[in-house]
């Protein structure tokens, strides 16, 4: 493990102080008690039924949980006791095809990423459009948001973002009443990202949200996690983050942010558009076609969780999708 | 070696080799788990390395008439048991962590998974194949058996297709329009369908003419000189 964490390469002076952190042994051993008491509760656990019919809704209310705080500075777990990964897990466990199909693959390749200077371009039907440098986006409210990723793969993270609303950003730019979607494009460099080389994909990488997802609280703009700016292979320098949705639409190293009226076109989407669907929501009624998206399994835990609905952010996001079939909107 | 005259049968490179190769992945695995370096999701890791593994071995397995057809070794032929059984080997502990380790023996859930879900019925299928091909390997069946066991046998073939496609669908990729992460599977899969081309019995005979003509040949070239230095 030690011997991965020299590839994060973060001068000393630009890492805030963090009471977060704590050290590493200590958070071992709380981490570990956590995911053994939750290794007994899985086990007498019902699995959510995958046979569930129409619209793939769950019944009843699956979670009455607190909304996510603005603010997890100082919390070890998420808004629903879950523990934080480890930096070392968050950093060496990466879907980033850009550079490596491999998931260990990632840190290394991309430790020499250049990510400043850097420019986003935001466009499309706005009336200010504008390429904000990397600087800029720091007036915005920097948030810390405890946010749960679940892969499409099924393995999950708990991971303390740093981030602002991308609502915030949105406001600014103010989308004219034509715009019904945003569509996000991550950078094309194929000397610095080798993966982009690869013909069985049709890079650049791009995602897209519905303007009301895209404006929901829970988006960000990551740029940063654990308090340090946004480590490479989780996407430095800006990645978007939206944590009801598969790992996959949170698109990282992004370059461009255009308010479309169509909906865009997004790599998985094009790749296999049978299998991952424009919305992509985290739900455990709606597998896979190939295979069930009902259980998990937490990075650093030894047995399957259940998958939550809205990976546990019903409250806050079910309003969207309101007469919505997704199953047909998978 | 100095040849012996006795009747018992003596270690080869060959089948010192194989069982090297054959115990070498298990020991990787081990080694990388005792030493931390198995990735942060160490059950898959160990899950999806033992059926690659099973794979590599049966694709070797079916390796071994075509590389006894094109160098004419036949004592490639006597290391088809040993790959057949690492490859069920592999396969077995794969099944096994993801019986125990990956689905904790929920049955109920297993069993839904492994009927509703295309790689899983394709897996399990190969599974359900190479269970009686193993039990049938030791000398007594290939004896009793005559040639029904080589009928039997021949179920390799599906079995290795199966197993590819149940490696392919787990992907997240799509194997007939090529897209996404499905290189590894695809290049198997061309490796797999050349070595059943080397299977066809036309081929197999010119293949053999032509070598046995090359043998010949090389055998009156003249020695090379020995290049020594100064």
């Amino acid at each position: 493990m030690e011997r991965k964490l020299k590839h994060v390469e973060i001068p000393s002076s630009e890492i805030t102080p963090y009471s977060l952190y704590l050290s590493r042994r200590d958070f071992l051993k709380t981490a570990g008690i956590v995911s053994a008491t939750a290794f007994l509760t899985a086990c007498g656990l019902n699995l959510p039924s995958t046979m569930a019919s129409g619209t793939a809704f769950p019944t009843g209310t699956p979670t009455q949980s607190p909304p996510v705080p603005d603010s997890g500075q100082g919390q070890t777990t998420d808004e629903l006791g879950n523990p934080l990964n480890t930096l070392d897990q968050i950093t060496n466990y990466n879907n980033y095809y850009e550079f490596s199909t491999g998931k260990e693959g990632v840190n290394p390749l991309s430790k020499d990423f250049k990510t400043t200077p850097w420019a986003m371009e935001v466009g499309g039907l706005v009336q200010n459009p504008k390429t904000y440098a990397l600087e800029d986006l720091f007036k915005f409210e920097q948030k810390e948001r405890i946010y749960r990723l679940r892969c499409v793969e099924a393995w999950s993270m708990v991971i303390p973002w740093t981030g602002f609303q991308l609502s915030d950003l949105l406001d600014e730019v103010q989308p004219m009443t034509s715009a019904k979607y945003v569509h996000f494009i991550t950078l094309m460099d194929r000397a610095q990202m080798p993966g982009e080389g690869n013909p069985l994909y049709p890079w650049p990488y791009s995602e897209g949200l519905r303007l009301d997802e895209a404006m929901q609280r829970l988006t960000i703009i990551a740029t940063g996690l654990y308090g340090q700016p946004l480590p490479n292979p989780d996407g430095a320098p800006l990645r978007l983050v939206v944590p009801w949705k598969y790992g996959f639409k949170s698109i990282k190293a992004i370059v461009k942010i255009e308010l479309t009226e169509t909906q865009p076109e997004t790599m998985w989407n094009d790749i296999s558009p049978n299998e991952y669907g424009f919305y992509s929501n985290v739900n455990p009624n709606v597998d896979h076609p190939r295979w069930s998206q009902a259980t998990e399994r937490r990075i650093g835990e030894l047995s399957r969780r259940p998958t939550l609905m809205f990976n546990g952010y019903y409250d806050e996001v079910a309003s969207l999708y309101t007469g919505m079939d997704l199953r047909a909107n998978y | 070696m100095p040849t012996t005259s006795k009747p018992k049968p003596r270690l080869t490179w060959l089948q010192v080799g194989t069982h090297i190769l054959g115990w070498l992945p298990l020991a990787w695995i081990l080694f990388d788990y005792f030493t931390g370096r198995l990735s942060v999701n160490p059950i898959q890791d160990i899950e999806q390395r033992l059926g690659r593994i099973g794979v590599y071995f049966l694709i070797g397995t079916l390796a071994c008439t075509p590389l006894s057809t094109l160098f004419g070794w036949r004592e490639f032929l006597k290391r088809r048991r040993a790959l057949g059984l690492y490859s069920f080997l592999y396969v077995s502990l794969h099944i096994m962590v993801f019986v125990d380790l990956d689905y904790g023996f929920n049955l109920s859930q297993i069993y839904a998974l492994v009927t509703g879900k295309l790689y899983l019925v394709v897996g399990t299928i190969a599974l359900l194949i190479l269970i009686p091909l193993a039990v049938t390997s030791f000398d007594y069946f290939i004896h009793q058996m005559g040639r029904n066991w080589k009928r039997l046998h021949w179920l390799i073939y599906p079995a290795a297709i199966l197993s590819l496609l149940h490696y392919a669908l787990a992907q997240k990729g799509d194997l007939f329009t090529l897209r996404g992460n499905i290189l590894k599977p695809f290049l198997l899969g061309i490796l797999l369908i050349l070595l059943f081309i080397l299977r066809i019995p036309s081929l197999r005979r010119w293949l053999s003419g032509f070598r046995s003509k090359l043998t010949v040949r090389t055998h009156h070239l003249p020695q090379t000189h020995k290049i020594t230095p100064g």
